[in-house]
């Protein structure tokens, strides 16, 4: 299969629907590919890209000048990333909305409108989103005009979001949060409830807004590694590698094989972590403590390792542009392909016993549905679509150095249930150790970094990376003196939360917490 | 006037016990999950916490949910009084039978209900809803199971069916190991342990007890907690002293008082143990399996009663 094979045939039923195209590069923000249209097409083009059954991946702004914006909207088929580009005017910052056809887009184009002010002409749904009621009506926090202040004004309440309303006899109403009553992040959760079964649910979030893209501004490129691994602290390797990624992709700068496969390794040890994290907190969700303790043990082992080895627990901080900040020794290597076996040991016993378990199974299986239309239809990613039949990853589809010369395995199930998620988490735990071996055996000797050049041009790149929730997506544009002027960051959680309120949909109210646990969005990495 | 002190005497010392119970059972239940446990005194330092520290009260919060606390104290502490505990014969038990028990006990629930509405919080009404619906089920499975003690014994006062039982010496009755199974599923439902409820969660969503004093705090808190703990101790001390009612005093010499003790004490150590595994054992059930549960626990109580009519009456 040759790469973009799909692209001509897509521009062809462009063209004949008379979308305008102002050139194209593969070279803009390579590997991704870059078509101009006018920003009248934008919403046309969508039509055109979900006809051929590509998926949405994002959308984000970038001022140009004072007059100007430019919008880019992400597509991926087949592991081939499209980006598509069209001038905004700031002045009447008006353009269609892809939310129509991709409802994957009506987040993330509400994030674009409360932070730029660009309204979409027929959007679905043009509530706030991440802006709640801290801000006015007409201050748009991404604009170059908009300085940050420090204010001691205590932002007031976000009351009167115009949440969805059901209406009937014996309908009530659950708000949960954003403050619970486990240490865990805040986030809303309205539910309409009928007895005990749920009608709707809906989500608001935002609570763990951070301004990570106002902030991104200014820095060099080491702080702005630093800032991208504190997007979400679970994703932290992920996140670092992604921007990093994108910021060599712009200056150029290439990163010894030695620190490629470093770092495949501590985004494989990230997954590890927090897959055995999961699998114990859904069935604690459930009640099973026994799996709870046992999964955590495992984490724990698994973290206390990354600690004396790597010199933080969850590995904050270790990659930095233009490579990695840790080496291994010889007997370092030896050291963690002992724990590999050990922890797959364990893990094959306890999933035997997991498997096995007649009221876990009752709990689990066919609990939290996701059909493969649905996931399809929202364009989920990671072990919520693997667990759907929506058989992508980057590591094996996009393949990404060093991942590109190696066989990655990536599971695949139908059923679409919390049991199938857990199941998805198990293989990939093996899988991840398997190719942590690999990358062990073939480490390359050499250096673990280049010295970072900053570029003295203004100039972007963008990477991608499959993080343990699925695949992230940043975007870095640098200033003419080497500085941040733009950073945009896609969790893979902006994909995956819109899923949680269709497959609650027919569950009772007691089971969404393992639902929920069996999802596990980033509230932080979704927030920004 | 002695076996009315010696009534009271142990009815302390089972209020005092209750929470070293609960405390036994988390200790099994971490030794069979590999945790290390807490201290066995943790459940009394909660509670000199709980009892320490201020109340804060809904503005809204009506009388109802004021005097809650009390009521489900009391009528769990009267509850405690009724049941033998160490000696057969204590007045307190005489004066009231195994109905008068189920009686306060529905009466704290009563009240634990309202007091979940009291407050209009959404979580509040539900944990009530939920606590009603699975009452509903369990208090008719709970009375069918002592009625066929009462049959048996041929009287629903708890020290005459001991006494009864003792009487009869080792004789194997299908009445009662279907009496003691239906009353064992209700202990489990009523304590609200796993499978029906947890009473360890943070969920919200979940829970059922807990939904309904997740707005209380302080010595209100402490009650309910401790009430909580007399509970789980009743129905232990309960299904330990009807079933297996082997030590118990039968006379108020300090000899037989000793006796009972400690034989009531080892049963309360193994009973913890059978609970803190089966809790270990079991993930929750799904809350609409609840009914299937005490449906069960409902059919053979009824398969105890008329096996009793059938093979033991005549």
């Amino acid at each position: 299969m040759s790469r973009f094979d799909w692209l001509s045939e897509l521009i062809a039923r462009c063209e004949e629907e008379h979308i305008l195209f102002h050139g194209g590069s593969a070279r803009e923000l390579a590997p991704a590919h870059v078509l101009h249209i006018d920003i009248e097409d934008w919403g046309k083009f969508a039509v055109m890209a979900a006809e051929q059954q590509t998926r949405w991946c994002a959308v984000w702004a970038v001022q140009q000048d004072e007059e100007t914006l430019l919008m880019n909207a992400c597509f991926e088929k087949q592991g081939d990333y499209l980006v598509i580009r069209a001038p905004l005017d700031i002045h009447s910052p008006v353009l269609p909305s892809q939310a129509p056809v991709f409802p994957a887009a009506n987040r993330p184009e509400r994030h674009s409108q409360d932070m730029f002010g660009v309204m979409f002409g027929n959007h679905p749904d043009s509530r706030r989103w991440i802006r709640h009621q801290a801000w006015d009506e007409e201050i748009f926090p991404l604009r170059k005009d908009i300085r940050m202040a420090h204010s001691d004004q205590v932002a007031p309440a976000d009351t009167y979001y115009p949440f969805f309303q059901a209406q009937g006899s014996g309908v009530y109403e659950i708000p949960v949060g954003p403050v619970h009553a486990g240490i865990i992040e805040p986030g809303h959760f309205r539910f309409q409830a009928v007895g005990e079964t749920i009608l709707n649910l809906e989500e608001r979030l935002g609570y763990v807004h951070k301004g990570i893209e106002k902030i991104a501004e200014g820095r060099d490129a080491e702080g702005l590694a630093k800032l991208a691994g504190r997007i979400s602290g679970d994703t932290t390797v992920a996140h670092t590698w992604c921007a990093c990624m994108a910021m060599e992709r712009a200056a150029n700068v290439a990163v010894p094989r030695r620190g490629i496969y470093l770092r495949a390794l501590l985004a494989e040890r990230e997954r590890v972590a927090n897959h055995l994290g999961d699998i114990g907190a859904i069935c604690n969700d459930v009640g099973f403590a026994f799996a709870n303790s046992q999964f955590s043990r495992l984490r724990e082992i698994w973290q206390r390792t990354q600690s004396v080895i790597f010199k933080h627990r969850l590995l904050m901080d270790t990659i930095v542009p233009g490579g990695v900040k840790v080496d291994l020794s010889s007997q370092q290597c030896e050291t963690l392909s002992q724990q590999h076996a050990v922890i797959k040991t364990e893990l094959n016993e306890l999933m035997a016993i997991l498997n096995d378990h007649a009221s876990l199974e009752d709990r689990l299986v066919s609990a939290g549905h996701l059909s493969h239309e649905l996931a399809t239809k929202l364009g989920v990613v990671g072990y919520l679509a693997k667990a759907s039949g929506v058989d992508y990853d980057l590591r094996r589809d996009h393949a990404y150095a060093p991942y590109d010369r190696m066989n990655i395995d990536s599971p695949c199930y139908q059923q679409g249930d919390v049991a199938t998620r857990l199941q998805v988490r198990a293989d990939e735990i093996i899988h991840s150790l398997i190719l942590m071996d690999t990358l062990l055996q073939q480490l390359p000797d050499g250096d673990i970094a280049n010295t970072w050049k900053p570029p003295v041009a203004i100039c972007e790149g963008l990477g991608m990376v499959e993080a343990w929730r699925g695949e992230i997506i940043s975007y870095v544009q640098f200033d003419a003196t080497g500085k941040i002027s733009r950073f945009y960051a896609r969790d893979p959680s902006w994909l995956n939360w819109p899923a949680l309120e269709q497959l609650i949909d027919g569950n009772i109210v007691p089971d969404f917490p393992v639902c929920n646990k069996s999802v596990n969005g980033s509230y932080s990495g979704h927030d920004l | 006037m002695m076996d009315w002190l010696l009534s009271l005497l142990e009815l302390v010392v089972f209020v005092l016990l209750a929470p070293l119970f609960s405390a036994w059972v988390k200790r099994v239940k971490c030794w069979l999950q590999n945790r290390r446990s807490p201290s066995l005194l943790q459940p009394y330092r909660d509670l000199r916490r709980l009892f320490s520290k201020q109340v804060i009260m809904a503005e809204i919060a009506s009388p109802v949910f004021r005097v809650t606390p009390y009521i489900i104290a009391g009528a769990t502490l009267m509850a405690a009084a009724v049941v033998p505990f160490i000696s057969v014969n204590l007045p307190t038990a005489a004066i009231a039978d195994v109905i008068v028990l189920a009686g306060f006990f529905a009466l704290a629930r009563f009240f634990q209900a309202l007091a979940g509405m009291d407050i209009g919080t959404a979580f509040g009404g539900m944990g009530s809803s939920r606590e009603m619906t699975i009452s509903a089920l369990a208090e008719p499975a709970m009375l069918m199971a002592v009625f066929t003690l009462s049959m048996v014994a041929s009287s629903t006062n708890l020290s005459i069916v001991i006494e009864h039982l003792m009487a009869q010496g080792l004789v194997l009755r299908p009445s009662l190991f279907f009496a003691l199974l239906s009353l064992l599923l209700v202990g489990i439902a009523e304590t609200g342990r796993i499978p029906v409820d947890n009473p360890a969660t943070h969920l919200e969503l979940t829970m059922i007890h807990e939904a309904m004093i997740l707005e209380y705090s302080g010595r209100h808190l402490a009650l309910i907690e401790w009430a909580v703990q007399l509970k789980l101790m009743i129905y232990a001390v309960l299904i330990a002293n009807i079933f297996f009612p082997w030590g118990i005093a039968t006379t108020d010499s300090m000899s037989a008082i000793a006796v009972g003790a400690g034989t009531l004490l080892v049963k309360l150590v193994l009973l913890g143990g059978v609970l803190a595994a089966g809790e270990t054992l079991f993930a929750k059930m799904r809350l609409f399996r609840v009914s299937t549960f005490l449906v069960l626990a409902l059919t053979l109580a009824l398969i105890g009663l008329l096996s009793h009519i059938i093979l033991e009456v005549g």
